[in-house]
């Protein structure tokens, strides 16, 4: 007798085939998807978001494309999960990732057809990851000991990275200043300190990176515009009104005298906190939070710059920049750390006027303004960039470097045959099938700038049967290129990542014989 | 149908509202109850064993588990069955008693049901049927006994402990670095183990998870890990030879719980109100300044003057620690919680060797280590994974690991694992069946044929032919009177278990059988059920 209902109304069940099915097509719709975008030649797509203002992105870059979507499918879930960390833990090789778990799931998909279990297609994936990353070890180049060959490679990596983006047209120049930005870090991965500010207008060839930094707030009024050798107290403090903080007091008065006076007390209170602050001898004041008319003014009377309202993490920067402390505190004037710097002035950007803070003491932070016509194109230059930040942050690191456009695919898709030639079982047609799915990136990075994929990749196969070759493909002449000569490389962090994740991920989608969908929660209608 | 007459022919009713309750009675009862039990039990069915497959479940918010843990699996199926929830119960009470075993445990009761089927069909009482099942779980249960073995470790040779949990291990997703992630399991347990009372406490044991890196960068930490970074961002981000102040009392002004207030009406006041509130956070971190502390961890928040004036003072702080992270770290640095300023001595600081700040990948993510910690018996194992359905299955995995670790340090004895402890069994009860007179011997029986539910199981997920490979190892068994044949589910070529080193706990298998006993015999002594048709 068979049951009815084992699940409640709504909750669904697959199994088998049929769960297995769901997930490969979810997955490879998801790759497919993205595929397009992969490589210098790819193309961006166009997001509206469903909410208000229907706000339109263009963008190229894998993760927010994905992350943007709506997904029903469990399997693609996971796809734009790996992707998602992939941009949190290396930033770039976001679009790989899922092309690369996409065509694994692909190949086994026709594995799985021809009867073979998915425990023995993922115990060859397995060997054949190993292999991968083994090969890869063998062939980085580490130029951490030589600084200027190093300074090329970071060069290099981040034209390799940008190339794929609309900032492709000023990759020298957008190169030139992220590397930059990134040595000012000083090996730190904290990408915080480094400011992007966009203002629209001028060309993207106009963006620049500022020595300096630069705080996009305006100068209180009647206060001076530019100050030299300008001491600078960072503080976070409230300078509304400062409230007694003991709980559950409160004012109580029976005449209105008493409320002048007391009024007084209070105006009394905070000229004495300007004053302290004054009495740290400084000549420029940053707070985070609002500063009212009242001290302001006090400020201004004792020519004192005071800026209000900068957010946390501009003040933290700031605090970074100068070397100057947060303070809340005014009592001990002598042991607060005031920040340095040579020059205070107000500067024009497009049409705005900015705070700029030059000549700094510790040049740890830095800011990067960038231009563009439009705010899309400006949203779109910063994620380029904050991508090829990350991506030169972790080189920084982890300083193993690769080549690029499909170099390193060829190299691990070569060790993977071998390996399958010397196992025995049916684990090599896993292998196999590992290496024809590694194949395929630089297959798509070729169809998308709508070359002979099958020719070029023929031809690229056999280069790399030679010992030590460097080919790959030249997307811009559309030959099998050196691409040691045309200086592509990649971050050898981007790679691990990209294949450990994506093997990571088309393994656990195989592992799964069945769905079973909750029924989903009952909500309101807010449509 | 749920009509009676009283003594004058009237009828009157029983269950109110009949028509609109479904009920089923007596064996059609039976029938359906057996059948849902099954329909669960094969769900998980091929999840058992080391090439059993994973379950994707999607929960009603949309978010999605990958698992192989028969316990998560059934907990977040949402089944709506009464029956199905009473197997759901099984393997959630095998999971709090033992740990492991929880898709074995289900799918063992699935197989009781099948055949007390078969035995209904033939009209054996369900009474009958239940009462053989007990019998013949105690002959299991003595079985296991006999042929369990005893297994010699201490903190130095943690190898038989390393090889039970890689067993358990094996069947989840993270068997490619099964060896590294059981020896943390077994390293971790013997960190927080008490030998002399063979007791575990694993609330000592913190699992951490973050998402990037790989699965190979797992690693056990002497100490604990704090999801929190200092409070203000120009604090020192190491600290040596650290002694910690643990407070429950927030750095701001207090506010007692009686309702009060603090009226204001002279400038006087107003000004001697403003010099206590400054002497009060003054007073606070001096507090912490006069014992000695060099850390300062809080429950709460801090006020902003507060902060700065603990950055000033040169004393680093950590805010908003959660209470059992607090406890934990109370515990492994040997100090006490304290819960005002005034308490504050030098001796209820907590020390640790060094406390340091560390930033993961591109984000602002960052994380606090205490190491070195003056009493070593907390420990955090710091999971890294691909992406967060892996973190979370490898959460479930260790636990499971843990808790076999636990288990043999309570018990040391083992039995072999790949199905030979329950072929063993089942020639056991086979062979006992005999000498029961009466209805009882054809349950007895069953249960024997349902013990062999396990390793047909494993083998059939395995890719064997199920019943051929059965017959050959249960042959092998009596013939060279054995209890080590097991189901070879890796394709090494042996049916030695004890050459494949594959063991499991015997308490573990003993819970099993007697859980799924228990629940069969329950579900057969139902014989009515009422529910209402639309909820």
């Amino acid at each position: 007798m068979a049951v009815d209902k084992l699940f409640k109304d709504e909750a669904t069940e697959e199994k088998g085939e049929r769960a297995r099915m769901a997930s490969f097509i979810g997955a490879m719709a998801i790759a497919d998807l993205v595929k397009t975008t992969l490589g210098p030649k790819g193309m961006d797509k166009i997001l509206q978001s469903t909410g208000r203002g229907h706000s339109v992105t263009v963008t190229n870059d894998g993760a927010t494309i994905l992350k943007s979507l709506h997904i029903d499918n469990p399997a693609a879930k996971v796809l734009v999960d790996i992707s998602k960390v992939q941009d949190d833990e290396v930033g770039d090789g976001t679009t790989s990732v899922v092309v690369l778990a996409g065509e694994l799931l692909r190949e086994a998909e026709k594995l799985v057809n021809s009867k073979i279990h998915p425990m023995t297609i993922i115990s060859g994936y397995r060997m054949a990851a190993e292999a991968a990353r083994n090969a890869l070890l063998e062939k980085v180049v580490d130029n951490k000991q030589d600084a200027e060959k190093f300074n090329a490679d970071l060069i290099k990596i981040a034209m390799t990275t940008l190339s794929s983006k609309i900032l492709s047209q000023d990759k020298e120049h957008f190169a030139k200043l992220a590397v930059d930005a990134v040595m000012r870090l000083k090996g730190s991965t904290n990408l915080e300190s480094i400011q992007i500010i966009k203002k629209p207008g001028g060309s993207l060839k106009d963006s620049f990176l500022d020595e300096g930094f630069i705080l996009d707030k305006k100068i209180g009024v009647g206060q001076p515009k530019r100050i030299e050798n300008a001491k600078i107290l960072v503080a976070n403090t409230a300078m509304d009104t400062d409230k007694v903080k003991i709980y559950g007091a409160r004012v109580r008065v029976d005449s209105m005298a008493k409320v002048a006076e007391i009024e007084g007390a209070e105006k009394e209170k905070m000229r004495e906190k300007v004053q302290k602050i004054i009495n740290h001898g400084i000549n420029c004041f940053v707070n985070r939070q609002l500063i009212y008319n009242f001290p302001e003014e006090l400020f201004a009377d004792s020519g004192v710059l005071a800026i209000e309202h900068a957010d946390f993490d501009g003040i933290e920067r700031l605090a970074l920049v100068t070397g100057g402390e947060i303070a809340s505190t005014f009592d001990n004037p002598e042991s607060v750390k005031l920040g340095h710097c040579k020059l205070i002035e107000e500067i024009m950007i497009g049409e705005d006027k900015l705070i700029h803070f030059s000549g700094v003491q510790m040049g740890q932070a830095c800011t990067i303004v960038l231009r563009g016509a439009s705010p899309h194109m400006l949203d779109e230059a910063e994620r380029s960039l904050h991508d090829a930040l990350c991506v030169l942050s972790q080189t920084v690191n982890d300083s193993r470097v690769l080549l690029g456009g499909g170099w390193p695919e060829m190299v691990m898709a070569k060790a993977v045959d071998e390996l399958a030639r010397r196992t025995p079982g049916k684990r090599s047609h896993a292998i196999e099938a590992f290496s024809r799915a590694l194949a395929a990136i630089p297959t798509t990075i070729a169809d998308n700038a709508g070359l002979d994929s099958a020719e070029l990749i023929a031809q690229l196969r056999a280069e790399h049967q030679k010992e030590e070759s460097s080919a790959g493909i030249d997307v811009i002449s559309g030959l099998v290129g050196n691409m040691a000569e045309l200086g592509i490389s990649e971050s050898f962090k981007v790679k691990q990542a990209v294949l450990l994740s994506a093997t990571e991920a088309a393994e656990m989608i195989l592992r799964v014989d069945e769905i079973i969908t909750c029924a989903p929660r009952q909500r309101e209608d807010r449509m | 149908m749920a009509l009676a007459f009283d003594e004058f022919g009237r009828p009157f009713i029983i269950l109110k509202e009949q028509e609109q309750m479904t009920r089923l009675r007596g064996l059609d009862a039976q029938k359906a109850n057996i059948s849902a039990g099954k329909a669960v039990a094969r769900i998980l069915r091929t999840s058992l064993g080391p090439k059993g497959m994973d379950k994707m479940l999607q929960s009603p918010d949309g978010d999605v588990t990958i698992t192989n843990d028969g316990a998560t699996i059934l907990e977040q199926m949402d089944v709506d069955n009464q029956i199905a929830k009473l197997m759901v119960e099984l393997s959630r009470s095998q999971d709090y008693e033992i740990g492991d075993g929880t898709t074995g445990v289900v799918v063992m009761a699935g197989a009781l049901l099948e055949q007390a089927e078969k035995l209904l069909e033939r009209g054996i009482h369900p009474i009958r049927i239940a009462e053989g099942y007990e019998m013949a779980s105690r002959i299991a249960f003595e079985h296991l006994e006999n042929v369990a073995h005893k297994y010699e470790f201490d903190a130095t040779n943690i190898e038989p402990l390393v090889q039970t949990c890689m067993t358990t291990l094996s069947s989840k997703i993270v068997n490619r670095c099964k060896r590294s992630l059981a020896e943390i399991a077994v390293k971790a347990v013997l960190a927080v183990a008490d030998l002399e009372r063979k007791d575990v406490n694993l609330d000592l044991i913190k699992v951490e998870g973050k998402v990037g890196g790989k699965l190979e960068d797992t690693e056990l930490i002497y100490g604990i890990v704090v999801d929190k970074d200092m409070s203000h961002p120009q604090m020192p981000k190491q600290i040596e030879d650290a002694k910690i102040a643990i407070l429950t009392c927030p750095f701001e002004p207090p506010k007692p719980k009686t309702k009060h207030k603090v009226d204001i009406d002279t400038v006087e006041k107003f000004q001697t109100l403003r010099q206590q509130e400054q002497k009060y956070f003054d007073d606070m971190v001096q507090q912490c300044k006069d014992v000695g502390a060099t850390l300062v961890i809080c429950q709460w928040g801090f006020d902003d003057e507060a902060n700065h004036l603990l950055m000033h003072r040169n004393l680093p702080a950590v805010r908003w620690v959660g209470g059992v992270e607090l406890e934990l770290i109370a515990i492994a640095t040997g100090g006490r919680i304290v819960p005002r300023f005034q308490e504050l001595t030098p001796e209820k600081l907590g020390k640790a060797g060094l406390v340091r700040e560390k930033a993961f990948g591109t984000t602002k993510d960052r994380m606090i280590y205490i190491e070195h910690c003056a009493n070593s018996k907390a420990v955090t194992i710091f999971i890294r994974g691909g992406n967060k359905m892996i973190l979370e299955e490898t959460k479930r995995s260790l636990h499971d690991a843990l808790c076999v670790a636990r288990n043999l340090i309570r018990n040391n004895s083992i039995v072999y694992g790949g199905g030979s402890a329950e072929i063993s069994c089942s020639i056991a009860v086979e062979a006992a069946a005999d000498k029961y007179p009466g209805v009882e011997q054809y349950a007895i029986r069953a249960f024997a044929d349902a013990l062999d539910a396990i390793p047909m199981a494993l083998a059939e997920n395995s890719g064997l032919q199920p019943i051929e490979t059965l017959s050959a190892v249960k042959a092998q068994q009596i013939k060279e009177n054995n209890h080590y044949c097991g189901i070879d589910c890796n394709d090494i070529g042996t049916n030695d278990m004890r050459e494949q080193d594959v063991f499991e706990t015997l308490i573990g298998k003993q819970q099993q059988i007697m859980l799924a006993t228990q629940v069969v015999k329950m579900i057969l002594k139902i014989d009515d059920v009422i529910s209402s048709s639309d909820y």
